[in-house]
């Protein structure tokens, strides 16, 4: 963990904006409960890197997600992992990087939004990833996370119209999630062109970061994908590591590995 | 009644279109990831094209005509009627080639997806119904197809299985949470993310994002439109109830749709008592919509329970949710033993051996038979049993 908690007195975007200048932004996610330990989790792939964390909130039906995370989602379901639970138990600690929950809508509109957003707030968190709450229907809980300081990050796919796409920049919280592929989320060979094609698009729309998802395995996956992006998430490759039954430290490794791919093919940022 | 194309029953009041998001009141809408709002749009305004294409419309009709066996027809129970002290009617849906309502929606969607230039179809299946009902049309259509499938209702389903296969499709079984018809959604939703491009999914009930709940069930509003018409010529007036079981609700929009605006006519559906999603739900927002599901206090959705596989489904289309809160229709549960003595009655009864789906109607009834004393009843029977006599027999044993 690091020495000093990040005093959230900015915004996501604002905080994103400044640590892209030094270097492309990495955001590895971890499944609130996918292993006894993965609060330590969350600490040690802080200390490998992390500019910032996706934390997971296990839903019994993640339609969105690949294979690896759903195999999370069951383990950490099985362990008995609630919304409730995995806030309470991050709002017990302090973490040196901004928190980002993402999970599926059902689980925030069943919390209660306000409750969900004050909750939120007391764990850590600048913002929310809520991938089937397209801009539509989300008014209500991006207003009502707005006055709580959290930010609502919209998703961008190689598909989405460029007028849609305009309106997911002008309105997205935080940073514009990248989806890489058509796929669900999940580790592949090589990351699509497809990428560097739409974190192009999105950042002549906008000047939030662009971050790019789905299909980040390794260093040079992670690399390719950043190209022409501000950032990388990994997910699926970080979750495959501890269900196979890695330690945390050697899971958190895999972040350390991609930390120096893009530090020395990025070097300024 | 005509053999043509009977005039649309607009229900304009009760069973009218969707708000510009999808909504029928509070429930529907569009949950689903940004990949496929495009996919969603696209097949919206496919749907709106076609449907205000008479040539398009024709074209369905024949097709469900000419090769589906339409129109379907309303047959009076003499036996069972004297029995329970009512006048029961069965809109024969069963007698609709593969066996069930399913087929208007497929062909309604297949001919769609053809008129899009798609060259492919995805569906989900329960009990396999919906599954046979597609491979069925893309076989007619030249179309490949592949059908996801709980790995437990695989089992429980073998013949359907066979029966896809044979007709050319490919059958996934699905592996994650209760495998069956919820992680059969999943995964065919999972599908369609990664293969929009030639791909359409032929989505098997009144659920899911816009525009499918209106969609599917302005495919089977059909059903509706003939059966007011039939059940008119029979008895020179329209029916006291109509009934239909609910799973996701598609035989039951396509039935209701025909008298939701006749005052008169009660609009009864027959849930599962291990799925009731309309009488024990609360509002969820799965599988890209707002509606009643089962869930637990923080919003895991649980696995319903039924002994019939085509009902064995947590939620309910949001446009029955949408009925059930204005209260114009009622939603009821009905137990397993109920549904297995319903079965065996209509069988002994009128020699037609019902879908354990369907089944769920008639245990309505007979449960019901008190309070419907001298009404007209109609039931929609959705599908036949064949399918089922097997997972009965080893139910029932020696009893039957």
């Amino acid at each position: 963990m690091s020495d000093t908690q990040v005093k959230k007195q900015e915004s996501l975007e604002a905080y994103l904006t400044e640590r892209r200048g030094q270097r492309r932004l990495l955001m590895p996610y971890v499944t609130a409960g996918v292993c006894p330990d993965w609060l330590e989790l969350v600490d040690a792939v802080i200390d490998a890197g992390a500019d910032a964390i996706e934390i997971g909130i296990p839903f019994s039906d993640p339609a969105i997600d690949g294979t690896t995370i759903q195999e999370a989602t069951v383990v950490a379901l099985e362990a008995g992992m609630t919304p409730a639970r995995c806030l309470t138990e991050l709002s017990q600690r302090q973490f040196g990087v901004p928190l980002i929950a993402m999970t599926h809508y059902n689980l925030v509109y069943r919390y209660g939004h306000e409750r969900f957003a004050d909750d939120l707030v007391a764990a850590g968190g600048w913002g929310t990833i809520l991938p089937d709450l397209p801009m539509e229907h989300g008014a209500d809980w991006t207003a009502i996370a707005a006055e709580r300081g959290i930010e609502n990050v919209l998703l961008a796919a190689p598909v989405t119209s460029d007028a849609r796409l305009q309106r997911v920049a002008d309105e997205s919280g935080g940073f514009v999630y990248v989806v890489s592929t058509m796929g669900t989320t999940g580790a592949r060979a090589g990351v699509d062109d497809a990428a560097t094609v739409l974190a192009t698009r999105v950042k002549s729309m906008t000047n939030k970061p662009a971050v790019v998802g789905f299909g980040i395995s390794n260093g040079e996956t992670a690399v390719t994908a950043a190209k022409a992006a501000d950032g990388v998430i990994i997910a699926s490759a970080l979750m495959r590591r501890i269900l196979e039954g890695q330690s945390v430290e050697e899971a958190a490794s895999l972040v350390a590995e991609v930390r120096a791919a893009l530090d020395e093919a990025y070097p300024a940022g | 009644m005509t053999d043509t194309s009977p005039a649309p029953v607009a229900s304009p009041e009760h069973m009218g279109e969707p708000d510009e998001l999808g909504f029928f009141g509070e429930f529907g809408g569009r949950y689903v990831g940004e990949p496929l709002i495009g996919a969603c749009e696209e097949v919206e305004a496919a749907f709106v094209d076609a449907w205000g294409d008479p040539a398009f419309r024709d074209e369905f009709i024949h097709v469900l005509n000419t090769y589906g066996g339409r129109p379907s027809p309303t047959t009076e129970c003499g036996n069972l009627s004297e029995q329970l002290g009512l006048r029961l009617l069965l809109k024969r849906e069963d007698l609709n080639h593969t066996g069930s309502h399913k087929i208007n929606n497929v062909i309604g969607q297949a001919l769609l997806a053809k008129r899009m230039g798609k060259t492919r179809l995805i569906a989900e299946t329960g009990a396999g119904q919906h599954g046979v009902a597609t491979a069925t049309a893309a076989a007619l259509l030249g179309m490949s197809c592949t059908v996801y499938m709980g790995e437990v209702d695989m089992a429980r389903q073998e013949l359907n299985v066979f029966r896809m296969r044979l007709l050319g499709t490919e059958v996934v079984p699905a592996m994650s949470g209760s495998r069956t018809l919820k992680d059969a959604v999943n995964e065919a939703m999972r599908a369609w993310v990664s293969e929009v491009g030639d791909t359409h999914y032929c989505l098997g009930s009144v659920m899911g994002p816009h525009p499918y709940p209106w969609m599917v069930r302005t495919f089977h509003e059909i059903i509706g439109t003939e059966a007011r018409q039939q059940v008119m010529d029979l008895t020179g007036g329209l029916p006291d109830v109509a009934v239909a079981c609910v799973g996701g609700g598609s035989n039951a929009a396509g039935l209701f749709a025909g008298f939701a605006d006749d005052p008169g006519v009660r609009l009864v559906g027959a849930e599962p008592a291990g799925g009731a999603a309309a009488g024990r739900g609360v509002p969820a927002i799965v599988h890209g919509m707002k509606s009643y599901f089962m869930q637990d206090e923080v919003g895991q959705i649980l696995e319903a329970e039924s002994i019939s596989a085509g009902l064995d489904y947590p939620g309910l289309g949001p446009e029955h949710s949408h009925l059930a809160k204005t209260k114009r229709a009622e939603y009821f549960p009905v137990t397993d033993a109920e549904v297995l003595d319903a079965f065996q009655l209509l069988s002994r009864s009128e020699g037609i051996i019902p879908a354990l789906e369907s089944a769920h109607a008639i245990a309505w009834v007979t449960k019901a038979k008190d309070e419907l004393k001298g009404q007209t009843v109609l039931v929609n029977m959705s599908g036949r049993g064949d399918k089922d006599v097997q997972q009965v027999q080893e139910i029932l044993g020696e009893q039957a």
